[in-house]
């Protein structure tokens, strides 16, 4: 849903997102016409019960996977319509990822692994290393840099990933339940990590089942047998608690 | 709430006067439970005719200060080392109101739910925005000020508070989707694992295609 106050072009829109899986009688609709559009700077939560279609739109918006029917537009260009080149490109140059269990490629250090997406793209090694130092700097990951997977706790490769996903120009990061594998206190300096990358310019999607970290998001977008049935906006914070007065 | 041990504690750093102890008071709560003065001379006069407090004289601008008395110590000591009573749980309106709704006519219930958890999650929402500000205040260093990590633990009881409330409601949610189903298929869908940090949703035939990719 469009919010009036941001006249910038959505940095993720889906539009009529269908995908059904199967046909006949073994037919399974995941996702049922879904329409959302994520902002720069706006980081957004998506919520629901297992089953309910959160993971699929992840994918959709990623493009891994192809809807059934709908369009999904990722700073403007329809990914549906992209040719497999073009959507690998996109993929590595618009679209970060960050999942459950990291995902960093143990061969590689910190900063190689951000570097990655950079060099996948064909930039020199050195301007490479160069965005990806800038990237863990920015994120204050830089004590980090020279580190290999197994020399990190959860939380820092964590955040190592989300430093990947959003190096360079990238400015859309989904992440699927990416605390999924942290204690609580941990998951919180993940999302707070996320948080301040939105609140810096970036456009986040984040699928999670707990509540409390999708309190971390500007909207809840609640998902229900793969269509949306509710969405939370943010209120002013003020407003909440001088409402409780005279409360209990 | 206890106002009265509330001002106790505040009292037993120094002598105080009434609206002082409101300041101060919702300082550390960030106004969570805010005060009217009334209440807090009201209450002063109870702790004054108990002898848990005594008046104290006058500050240079002529307000009566109030003294914590030694038996005001021994009341306040006591109560930080009771646990709250859970015994008579406080009524709760939304557990009153869900009690209410299984099975009433005309009432969908699942509507009832999830109108609560788009409350909850924003209140959540809310909560966590201001967190975020006192905990980067906190963690700064820029302030010292012990009011700030005490309004922290305050919002952060909130926090927990609302999760709890939103978990419970994905827990009757559910609750009621399996209850719904025919006794045949109840008993053929499978139990959740204990451990299952989802919410089960024992009616899903979909692939999980999703989770295998990733795995």
């Amino acid at each position: 849903m469009p919010d009036q106050r941001q006249p910038q072009q959505p940095v993720l829109q889906l539009e009529r997102l269908v995908r059904t899986h199967g046909s006949g009688a073994t037919e399974v609709h995941a996702l049922r016409g879904i329409d959302l559009a994520v902002y720069p700077g706006e980081l957004v939560a998506v919520m629901g019960p297992s089953g309910s279609g959160k993971s699929t739109l992840l994918t959709l918006a990623g493009g891994l996977d192809a809807p059934t029917s709908g369009r999904v537009l990722v700073e403007g260009t329809d990914i549906t319509a992209a040719s497999r080149k073009q959507l690998a490109a996109l993929r590595r140059r618009s679209i970060g990822y960050v999942f459950q269990d990291y995902n960093l490629i143990p061969a590689l250090t910190a900063a190689e692994n951000v570097a990655l997406p950079r060099e996948l793209d064909g930039i020199s090694a050195r301007k490479a290393r160069a965005s990806a130092l800038a990237a863990l700097e920015e994120m204050g990951l830089i004590a980090l840099a020279d580190r290999f997977p197994d020399e990190m706790s959860g939380g820092q490769q964590q955040r190592v990933a989300i430093a990947r996903a959003l190096v360079g120009d990238r400015r859309l990061v989904l992440a699927d339940e990416p605390t999924g594998a942290l204690d609580s206190e941990t998951g919180e300096s993940v999302l707070a990590l996320l948080r301040s990358r939105c609140d810096a310019g970036a456009a986040g999607v984040l699928v999670t089942h707990e509540p409390r970290f999708a309190a971390w998001a500007d909207r809840v977008v609640f998902l229900r047998d793969g269509s949306v049935v509710d969405e939370t906006m943010r209120s002013h914070a003020d407003s909440l608690l001088s409402g409780q007065a005279g409360g209990q | 709430m206890s106002i009265r041990h509330g001002l106790l504690a505040l009292l037993e750093r120094g002598p105080r006067y009434g609206s002082q102890l409101r300041t101060e008071f919702e300082s550390r709560t960030g106004s969570t439970w805010p005060l009217n003065v009334g209440q807090v001379y009201t209450t002063l006069a109870r702790l004054e005719r108990d002898g848990l407090v005594a008046p104290d004289g006058e500050d240079a601008a002529g307000h009566t200060l109030y003294a914590i008395t030694d038996t005001g110590r021994a009341e306040l000591r006591e109560w930080y080392e009771r646990p709250v009573d859970r015994a008579n749980p406080p009524r709760d309106e939304l557990s009153i109101k869900l009690a209410m709704a299984v099975g009433a006519p005309g009432v969908d219930i699942r509507a009832v739910i999830q109108s609560q958890r788009h409350a909850t999650i924003r209140a959540m929402q809310d909560y966590t925005r201001l967190k975020a500000t006192a905990l980067a205040a906190v963690e700064s260093g820029r302030s010292g000020e012990r009011d700030d990590v005490a309004w922290l633990l305050v919002l952060e009881q909130l926090i927990f508070q609302t999760e709890a409330e939103a978990r419970w409601l994905d827990h009757c949610e559910a609750r009621l989707v399996r209850l719904s189903l025919p006794a045949d298929r109840r008993a053929a869908a499978p139990e959740p694992p204990q451990a299952a940090a989802e919410t089960p949703a024992p009616h899903t035939t979909r692939p999980r295609t999703a989770r295998t990719r990733r795995a």
